[in-house]
């Protein structure tokens, strides 16, 4: 295999987890939201809090941390880029 | 004192910004205790914003056609993720969420969650692939991939479907706000928003819009949290809100099984005279409908909005305009970042506003106390002569019960200052935010559906030879055009602020979402597979959207996939026919092969240069 195609198999690869990441905290858990609903985190129903704040704020993480490991499978093929376009 | 380039002193030129922002509203807040009435203040506060606006926009002004499509491509990371914020939260994000999330409660914040993560499907699938590809405009991409004008018309068709859905909702609100604020006719006040928006993005287009993006997001989000943090303090219901109101929508759920949660009959209200669009408490605050119905309304909800957001035109061009495919990266997570802000503030502000209004130990608390009463309050006097709130005695006891209490939702927002007895200064700060919010989004809208119609359009289809002085003068005459009717066509008022917004999701998810993805994902999507999958995903998405609106011929939804969710019927369709007509065609050419493999690696040279 190439160096482009595995360079493009571990990003792919890197996709999937991030996706799966995001349909745990947009959808996941929210199947299970009267359940959830009656415990508590910060004092907030739970199902309230996550939809109110904390999925939110997971996604935020889930971006920075995409982000940054992508553009290490970046370097690691050598397809860094230099700051100047 | 300021060394180098424009782009190394732009943390210095916005810091400058923010500190003669809060000098100005401090200045306001000393007007007023000398005297300044609050309609001197209102115009101050949205005349001054806009006139700082309408300059930035001047000083950006170009005659390249790189720095008009693409803000020379020259954007930091940080700078680029507050753009995206202003241009992503419209007025209805800005006035109309609080409100949402007041009256709609747990089902209603499927919208928050559809809005924020639909960014981790631009950042995994789209916006890295799309600035390496270099593209001007999204038809751009689906032209220059997919190959030939047809395909290009056809992503140009659901762009300009989409956006302009959404754009007249957008100059609806900064109409709303001038008249307002300016104590002008709305109709008046549409033109009055218009001409404001024109003179943001006329002379630099992308450039001009960039900046002046960045500028309305500081005004929006210091307008957003300052009476949220000061209100949640005042009432001592604590320091940081977003981290301790666990009490506080305690008591409401509380209050809540006291008073009772009647939904009152649409005959009551009709019989008792009660305005348009002004609504009653009638869901729990917190509380989380149990059932299979319940579950799907709201995760249907959530794809519906997170799938429209990758989709939508004026948030990707966004991302065209960053120095490298890491910086766009790591834009789209700044962008939610500074979303983010706003987004968790507002179920904030629905909570302290809410309890300011039922708790009957708080000095501002109405419900329960006697109709007369309520009545002689100021703001309750000045709100109700606009009919924005409204009293409705049902049992005719002469006490307000919490079924009886209406308000619209945009009031949640523009009102809540006043109820909670801060100064008149915070709601002309709120006046103004509301009008940096509608101004970006109608801003990033226009250009958008201008730019793919100068570009795609004229440049591409009608005349490939024409210089840049001349495409230039086309873009600005298209802005222009395509501006004032988003004015006119919100000025005859059709629809209200939020179906119509929705409904921008699910036309950009019914015709873009999967040739944008399946363009970078997979080689084999063809022509022929993109145009016919477009044209189906937006037939069978619209012939829903008129088979199930009430307005329309008002079917029963089928599968709970209701007017705001007609994307779910659209993109399936659009994904289907565009794998099987393109398995049905030939394969892609090597020419086309090899440019995806290319814009897969984020090193090396865009596909499209600067000039195209």
């Amino acid at each position: 295999m190439s160096n482009k195609e595995k360079h493009w198999q571990k990003t792919r690869n890197h996709m999937f987890v991030t996706l799966a990441l995001w349909a745990f905290f947009s959808m996941v858990i929210f199947l299970f939201g009267y359940e959830i609903n009656s415990m508590s985190f910060l004092g907030y129903p739970l199902a309230y809090y996550m939809t109110a704040q904390g999925s939110l704020l997971a996604f935020v993480i889930i971006i920075f941390w995409f982000a940054n490991r992508q553009e290490k499978i970046d370097e690691e093929f050598g397809f860094g880029e230099k700051e100047d376009d | 004192m300021f060394k180098g380039g424009f782009i190394q002193n732009l943390p210095k030129i916005y810091g400058l910004y923010t500190g003669g922002f809060i000098v100005f509203i401090i200045l306001m807040a000393i007007a007023e205790q000398a005297g300044a009435s609050a309609k001197a203040i209102g115009i101050m506060f949205v005349a001054f914003t806009v006139a700082i606006y309408a300059l930035i926009g001047y000083l950006s002004r170009t005659v390249q056609v790189d720095a008009y499509y693409l803000a020379g491509r020259q954007v930091p990371t940080v700078f680029n993720g507050m753009a995206t914020a202003a241009d992503w939260m419209s007025g209805a994000s800005f006035v109309a969420l609080a409100g949402g999330v007041y009256f709609g409660g747990y089902s209603y914040m499927a919208f928050l969650v559809g809005w924020t993560g639909g960014y981790v499907l631009v950042s995994t699938l789209l916006a890295p692939y799309l600035r390496k590809f270099g593209c001007y405009t999204v038809p751009d991409f689906i032209g220059t991939r997919y190959g030939g004008n047809g395909v290009r018309f056809c992503a140009v068709l659901v762009l300009v479907l989409a956006s302009f859905t959404y754009v007249t909702a957008q100059i609806n609100a900064t109409g709303t706000i001038a008249a307002r604020a300016l104590g002008i006719p709305f109709e008046l006040g549409v033109w009055v928003g218009l001409v404001s928006i024109l003179l943001c993005s006329m002379l630099g287009g992308m450039r001009a819009v960039t900046w002046t993006q960045v500028a309305q997001y500081i005004v929006l989000i210091i307008a957003y949290l300052i009476p949220v943090f000061w209100i949640s303090n005042k009432i001592g219901a604590g320091v940081f809100p977003h981290l301790m109101l666990g009490d506080e929508v305690a008591r409401i759920t509380e209050l809540e099984s006291q008073f009772g949660l009647t939904k009152n009959s649409a005959a009551d209200v009709k019989a008792a005279g009660v305005p348009g669009g002004l609504k009653s408490i009638a869901v729990a605050h917190a509380g989380v409908g149990a059932g299979g119905m319940a579950v799907w309304k709201y995760i249907s909800l959530a794809i519906c909005m997170m799938v429209g957001t990758a989709s939508l035109p004026h948030i990707l061009m966004r991302y065209f305009t960053t120095p490298s495919v890491k910086s766009a990266r790591k834009s789209v997570a700044w962008s939610l970042f500074f979303i983010f802000l706003l987004y968790s503030s507002a179920p904030m502000l629905a909570t302290l506003s809410k309890i300011s209004l039922m708790d009957p130990n708080l000095p501002t608390g109405i419900i329960g106390k006697s109709i007369a009463e309520v009545n002689s309050i100021e703001w309750v006097k000045q709100w109700s002569s606009q009919k924005q709130v409204f009293i409705a005695d049902f049992n005719g006891d002469g006490v307000l019960q919490l079924n009886e209490w209406f308000m619209r939702t945009g009031v949640v927002v523009l009102a809540t200052p006043e109820v909670a007895g801060l100064p008149y200064v915070i709601s002309g700060l709120v006046a103004a935010g509301g009008m940096a919010a509608a101004m970006s989004t109608a801003d990033g809208l226009v250009l958008a559906i201008s730019n793919a119609l100068s570009h795609d359009v004229y440049f591409n289809m009608i005349d490939p030879k024409a210089d840049v002085r001349k495409r230039l003068i086309v873009a600005r005459v298209l802005l222009v055009v395509v501006g004032a009717a988003g004015a006119y066509i919100a000025s005859m008022r059709i629809t209200s602020i939020l179906g119509a917004v929705a409904w921008a999701f699910d036309f950009a998810m019914s015709g873009l979402f999967f040739p944008l993805v399946l363009g970078v994902w997979w080689k084999r999507a063809t022509k022929e597979g993109a145009i016919a999958g477009i044209l189906s995903g937006l037939a069978a998405g619209t012939a829903y959207l008129i088979y199930v609106y009430p307005k329309f011929m008002g079917n029963p939804a089928w599968l709970g996939i209701d007017h705001l969710r007609f994307g779910l019927i659209g993109a399936p369709v659009c994904l289907v026919v565009m794998v099987v007509v393109s398995l049905m065609t030939k394969a892609p050419d090597a020419a086309t092969q090899r440019m995806v493999d290319e814009v897969r690696v984020p090193s090396g040279r865009s596909i499209l240069g600067r000039q195209h």
